[in-house]
């Protein structure tokens, strides 16, 4: 089984969490101001990278909170966790650190 | 009205309707397991910034620390203190609920808290013997070895599927902690688990030495 490290319980098995998409999606501001097409790209459209992803997901069998990761979406391989109080990883980073490994 | 003393004469625990076969249950011998319902312990969820004046306030009232990290439980006396996330505690007492909660929300500084008797949420089922730990690892995806799981820690995890508060009190004591409505299905599931142990090891083979 998968494991995922959560910054506040450590390592624990995949069926303890759940997905909450893409991280790093801001509310908008003043969503009356927007255009339709503006809310629902707000709503429904969300990057769809192959590689690294910031994502938010949420140890929901655990302590419960929302935490960020990164993940490859091609492996599947967490690069790095964080809160949402942690500075936001570098992807491009991250990414290129899992190429030489993938390659090792 | 009734009285509270009147009221408590009526309550019936969770496992209640089980409490024969609890009674009936354990398995002798050198893979010993014992399962006991510990009813109506006090919980009380606290919720509260770590380190600010009413979580200092609230360690006052409770002579002991919050605990700071996942699987840490503090507190000797009346109170033990478990960790269930960065800002939330789980307290179980010996002491009556509503004075706990009386004096944990007095110790509150502007409301910065949240302090709530969910004493009714989760009975407490105790595992103990020398198979204890043998029996929750059947069905606890939870690393139970003693290097990962020390004496006096409690997890969140899950036990036969439904959630539960893992408390591990020594090695070969465990309480688990499920909600209520859960309670019976896992004391069931408990009962049947342990019931392997009660066969005699084959010849030659010695009981699993400690923290294998
Ligand atoms: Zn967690």
């Amino acid at each position: 089984m998968l494991q995922i490290e959560c910054p506040w319980c450590g390592l624990r098995d995949e069926t303890e969490y759940h997905y909450g998409g893409q991280a790093h999606v801001a509310y908008p501001e003043d969503p009356s101001a927007l255009s339709d097409e503006e809310w629902a790209e707000y709503l429904f459209f969300r990057d769809n990278p192959k590689g690294p992803f910031a994502e938010r997901w949420v140890h929901s069998g655990g302590c419960r909170k929302w935490f960020n990761a990164v993940r490859d979406t091609r492996t599947y391989e967490f690069l790095a966790v964080y809160t949402s109080n942690d500075p936001r990883p570098d992807i491009s980073s991250l990414a290129s650190a899992d190429t030489a490994g993938a390659t090792a | 009205m009734a009285d509270l003393t009147t009221l408590q004469g009526l309550r019936r625990s969770p496992l209640h309707d089980m409490a024969a076969e609890l009674r009936g249950g354990p398995v002798p011998g050198e893979r010993a397991v014992r399962l006991l319902e510990w009813p109506y312990l006090t919980m009380v969820s606290l919720r509260v910034e770590p380190g600010s004046d009413t979580a200092r306030r609230i360690e006052g009232v409770l002579g002991t620390g919050l605990p700071e990290r996942c699987g840490d439980v503090t507190g000797e006396g009346a109170h033990s203190v478990l960790w269930l996330g960065p800002d939330e505690w789980l307290v179980v007492s010996q002491t009556a609920p509503e004075s706990l909660v009386a004096s944990l929300r007095s110790a509150t500084v502007d409301g910065r808290a949240q302090v709530v008797d969910i004493s009714a949420n989760r009975t407490v089922i105790e595992v103990s013997g020398r198979a204890a730990r043998a029996v929750l690892d059947k069905g606890c995806p939870a690393d139970l070895h003693p290097r990962a799981f020390a004496d006096n820690t409690a997890i969140t995890t899950s036990l036969a599927r439904v959630p539960v508060l893992l408390w591990k009190i020594d090695a070969h004591t465990f309480r688990v902690m499920p909600r209520a409505s859960l309670a019976q299905y896992v004391a069931a599931w408990l009962l049947d688990a342990a019931l392997e142990f009660a066969s005699p090891l084959p010849a030659g083979q010695a009981p699993a030495a400690e923290g294998a």
